[in-house]
């Protein structure tokens, strides 16, 4: 006992061990996210260029004003509201389908599981450089296929207004709807037996069941799933940037990407510092519901 | 049929139609290995080739340069492959993935411990402000983040990424080994305490090595994440520094391009992803949900 009591590391207080161990995480955060996000909050109010030599000028809200009276910046968000639309939406039924029917006991559910939720473990940017290959007009296999089996004619999926954006909703739902299957599993299976082993003495439908059974427990679940998702599309820009490119037109410039041409394409520091402040105030009151929720499905 | 072998015989079917829509599903896969292993003239021609004899030129010319046939003696002289930039940029990814990766688990166990066991003024507050570092849009700080670097001689080096990759898997690092820590006994340390070790001692001792499945699950998930990871290569590196994930979108995407060889990058990418998804079975609903939902 005396040798326990004597070493060094015994006289480490609890309090000293919460310094200890907590600092590390928090002067990395300092240094790298939160020192970053007050200079930018400061560039936001300055006209600035960062590949000019030039200091950055105080101009007040005129960043902000700016963008708030630009109809390309609008047209951005609305780019962005149409493709988490299109990509929650499909995610969502094809996702909750396939896991309703993965919900059962057979032999080899597993590694059939695994297999299904494989591609949101890929890389979007190597994953989306290779639908680009996939969906090219006139050698992708993508448009052969359809062609052989439904006899639609060639598609210029990745270069036309009409089918650049959903080009980018098929390789964000095929990375995509794994995550719901896994989501959609793990509130299907919280649902507790006895409860459709009941319906049936009752002989309920199968709808019945479905709805007041079903839904109930995995409502929470898919609720933050969707959530998840919605927050994500506001984030990156790996699909867009390696599939369109932005184009044609401005017609996939979702605001991250935007974000991104404005810093470094047209170097317009200031005002994209700005632009990424509001993007950040959604994601935070976003992310704010999304944690509320979460810690409420910790707790029960 | 009774109501039990009707249950079977659907259930069997049902089977059968996941299978179907699994191969449908992965198509994009096969695709990519066979694009990969075919030669140029195969990978581009419509009706496809469903029969190939599989080669690995692409696989080679992707690490080598002056591969492809001008191996050997051209003229007498001595050829010799020079290793490509791929090369360096997939001993980049190796690198900086697996050093950030150890910081990241070891800082968040420490500082989930901290969180799961001890009392913290304003936890959830610094939880929240932890989470949403995670949470916010890379390219929001990336604009000061690449200025900062460039002052401070971190651009374009293997350190500045690494440090950058550990902030980033670091909050997520933090709750989910919380939720591993929440998971072990608290007798564990109650009783080491009543020997009399101090709380940090009982640490090290007892808590730590119980805190092994946990972590090696959160440096799985890490090191998908930063083998994966696009827009902070893409950013604050150039040549010297950048990762293997940016280099296949970007550098090859001009035109001429040789899918071959993009399909063999891209493929050497997924592998070890499919590899430590195995790895990981039950564990993927907890790392996607930041501990919330176990399995």
């Amino acid at each position: 006992m005396i040798g326990i009591r004597n070493t060094w590391a015994n006289r480490v207080s609890d309090r000293g061990m919460l310094y200890l161990f907590l600092l590390p995480t928090f002067i990395l955060l300092l240094f790298l996210v939160i020192f970053p996000l007050i200079w930018s909050l400061y560039l936001s109010f300055c006209e600035y260029s960062a590949n000019t030599a030039n200091p950055p000028v105080f101009v007040g809200i005129r960043n902000f004003a700016f963008i708030f009276q630009q109809r390309e910046v609008w047209d951005r968000f609305i780019v962005t509201g149409k493709f988490v639309a299109m990509a929650v939406v499909v995610e969502f039924f094809l996702g909750f389908f396939i896991a309703m029917l993965l919900n059962r006991e057979f032999y080899g559910k597993g590694i059939l599981t695994t297999l299904f939720i494989l591609p949101m473990m890929f890389s979007p940017a190597v994953i989306g450089k290779f639908f680009r290959f996939m969906m090219d007009t006139n050698w992708g296999i993508l448009n052969y296929i359809l062609g052989k089996l439904f006899g639609i004619p060639k598609i210029a999926w990745t270069t036309s207004y009409e089918y650049a954006l959903p080009s980018i909703v098929v390789a964000d739902v095929w990375l995509w709807t794994p995550f719901i299957v896994l989501l959609s599993l793990a509130g299907l299976s919280s649902v507790p037996k006895y409860l459709y082993e009941a319906a049936d003495v009752d002989r309920a439908s199968g709808w019945f069941k479905f709805r007041y059974i079903t839904l109930p427990y995995v409502a929470p679940i898919l609720l933050l799933a969707v959530l998840f998702r919605t927050m994500d599309a506001f984030r990156f820009f790996d699909l867009v940037y390696v599939i369109t490119e932005g184009g044609p037109g401005y017609s996939t410039q979702i605001v991250p990407f935007y974000i991104y041409k404005l810093a470094f394409s047209y170097w317009h520091t200031g005002r994209s510092c700005a632009l990424a402040y509001i993007l950040l105030i959604i994601i935070i009151a976003l992310s704010n519901i999304y944690i509320t929720y979460l810690n409420r499905l910790r707790r029960t | 049929m009774n109501e039990f072998q009707r249950r079977q015989v659907k259930n069997r079917v049902i089977v059968v139609v996941l299978v179907v829509m699994l191969g449908v599903y992965l198509f994009p896969i096969y695709w990519m290995f066979s694009t990969a292993t075919k030669t140029k003239l195969d990978a581009f021609s419509l009706p496809p080739k469903w029969v190939w004899r599989p080669q690995a030129e692409n696989f080679r010319n992707v690490f080598y340069v002056g591969g492809g046939g001008a191996l050997g003696k051209v003229k007498g002289v001595e050829v010799k492959p020079k290793p490509s930039a791929f090369l360096r940029q997939l001993g980049n990814s190796i690198v900086v993935s697996f050093v950030s990766t150890i910081l990241a688990t070891f800082l968040g166990a420490l500082s989930g411990y901290v969180f799961s066991r001890m009392k913290v003024r304003g936890k959830d507050d610094l939880l929240f402000v932890v989470l949403s570092s995670r949470m916010l849009p890379p390219v929001v700080i990336a604009i000061p983040l690449v200025m900062m670097y460039r002052a401070l001689g971190l651009f374009d080096t293997r350190f500045g990424l690494i440090i950058m990759y550990t902030v980033f898997n670091l909050a997520f690092a933090v709750w989910m080994m919380r939720s591993f820590v929440d998971d072990i006994p608290i007798e564990y340390e109650e009783a080491a305490l009543v020997d009399g070790y101090s709380r940090f001692q009982a640490f090290f001792k007892f808590i730590f090595p119980e805190m092994r499945v946990g972590m090696v699950a959160t440096a799985i998930f890490s090191l998908i994440m930063t083998w994966n990871e696009f827009t902070f290569s893409l950013l604050l590196t150039g040549e010297k520094a950048r990762t293997a994930v940016p280099s296949i979108a970007h550098s090859l995407g001009t035109a001429g391009v040789n899918w071959g060889h993009i399909a063999a990058g891209s493929f050497l990418m997924v592998i070890p992803v499919v590899v430590f998804t195995f790895l990981l079975g039950g564990n993927l609903i907890r790392g996607f949900t930041f501990g919330a939902i176990k399995e």
